[in-house]
């Protein structure tokens, strides 16, 4: 993201969400966002992922510019590249888990046998896939998160973008669910977190820190961990 | 950390010497919380001396020396796992003083001093799930030491996510003529005056 901000409404009305983010993810990075409600955490989402076009700037997904690209062309892009977690997961409940994780393949065109057969690896990566088989209402929350993860990054998704991905999960779950997106990361996906738990946000290799929609402050990469484990002897 | 009830704990498992309890208290504690030879023979001594453990050559000394919990040494373990430490006065805590002290101080954006803050406890928390990513699942000891961690240092920015909160909304309401509330406060944690 180059410069970009992002109004909503006009004149005494007038919201500024986001104002001159310069934010970049190179592949196989993990960056995490953080901010209190209202900051624009989600409002920097959407953009990032070509479902809200910002006021001004400009938003390059893989090195391409979204203004540049047609409508088409960018629905192609979300399809093919973007992948998306939300807080409620999303799940299609009259879908099994397999068809939920291979319903973006289907609708980029990809033959229902192939895209099945992407869904059920992304399942198995994910150590799900016994439940595939199994529809939303019948899986646990965490399983629930697990299968969106898998949706998210089916195929050769390379930018993963969560929002508030632990949801209202239990902390163990939710340190689950940021093992998925970290080895998502390992195999070579960009990813965006954002939340307001620093939990989440400490598997991030980066800590963005949002607030009234500007960048104030970010993490430095952090020193060998090992630090940690040479603190002056008690007493 | 009571190093004397750690004692107990490993010695109810069975008789050992000094050198093995500093190693194994070490070793279940993941090697977070290192312990001198001297502490452990200095804690021993005064175990014995008050009838919890007993050595079993008292003539001898150093490293060969063994040691048993007594009858007496087990029913203040027990007692000691099930009393909740006393946490019902608020710590004396340098960073809620650095925050209350940035009200006061003209020039000082508070919203500043809570960032620094946050930051510097992302980081740690960075480094310590990092840990966590990369050896916990090995060891469920270490695992839960670097679960602890990570939720006190949370909970730290927690208090400071809701004080920036706090202070933004008082800012945008008009003044309360509240000016006793600071002093009271102020007694209670045991600021300097």
């Amino acid at each position: 993201m180059r410069d970009v901000s992002k109004t909503y409404g006009a004149g005494h009305t007038e919201v500024h969400a986001l104002q001159d983010i310069n934010l970049s993810v190179d592949a196989g990075a993990l960056v995490a966002v953080m901010g209190a409600s209202g900051s624009g955490k989600s409002t920097l989402l959407t953009i990032a992922g070509s479902l809200e076009d910002p006021t001004s700037g400009d938003v390059y997904v893989g090195g391409a510019l979204l203004s540049k690209m047609s409508r088409n062309d960018q629905a192609r892009l979300r399809r093919r590249s973007i992948g998306y977690v939300f807080q409620d997961f999303n799940l299609l409940a009259g879908l099994s888990a397999v068809e939920n994780v291979a319903l973006p393949l289907e609708l980029d065109g990809i033959p229902a046998r192939k895209a099945h057969t992407a869904g059920m690896a992304a399942l198995e990566e994910l150590g799900l896939a016994d439940r595939a088989s199994h529809y939303p209402d019948e899986l646990s929350g965490g399983e629930r998160q697990r299968v969106s993860i898998a949706r998210a990054v089916v195929g050769e998704r390379h930018l993963l973008l969560a929002d508030e991905p632990s949801g209202a999960l239990d902390s163990a779950n939710g340190e689950a669910v940021m093992r998925l997106v970290l080895g998502a990361c390992r195999r070579g996906v960009a990813a965006v977190v954002v939340t307001h738990d620093a939990q989440l946000a400490s598997w991030a290799d980066r800590v963005v820190f949002l607030r009234d929609g500007r960048v104030v402050d970010q993490t430095m990469p952090p020193p060998s961990p090992e630090s940690l484990l040479e603190p002056a002897p008690h007493t | 950390m009571s190093v004397r009830h750690a004692l107990l704990a490993l010695l109810s498992g069975g008789p050992k010497y000094g050198l093995q309890l500093r190693q194994e208290f070490e070793a279940r504690t993941g090697d977070v919380w290192p312990l001198n030879v001297g502490q452990v023979y200095t804690t021993l001594q005064r175990l014995e001396r008050d009838g919890l453990v007993e050595s079993d050559a008292p003539d001898t000394e150093g490293p060969q020396k063994g040691f048993h919990i007594t009858h007496q040494g087990e029913e203040e373990l027990v007692e000691w796992l099930h009393t909740p430490p006393d946490l019902s006065s608020p710590p004396r805590d340098e960073l809620v003083i650095k925050v209350l002290v940035a009200l006061e101080v003209s020039g000082v954006d508070v919203h500043d001093v809570i960032q620094v803050h946050r930051r510097y406890l992302v980081e740690l928390m960075q480094q310590w799930t990092r840990l966590k990513e990369d050896e916990a699942e090995f060891d469920l000891g270490f695992a839960l030491v670097v679960d602890a961690e990570l939720f006190r240092l949370d909970s730290v920015i927690r208090w400071l996510d809701t004080a920036d909160g706090r202070l933004k909304r008082a800012a945008s309401e008009p003044p309360r003529s509240a000016p006793y509330a600071l002093p009271k406060l102020r007694r209670r944690i045991g600021v300097p005056r």
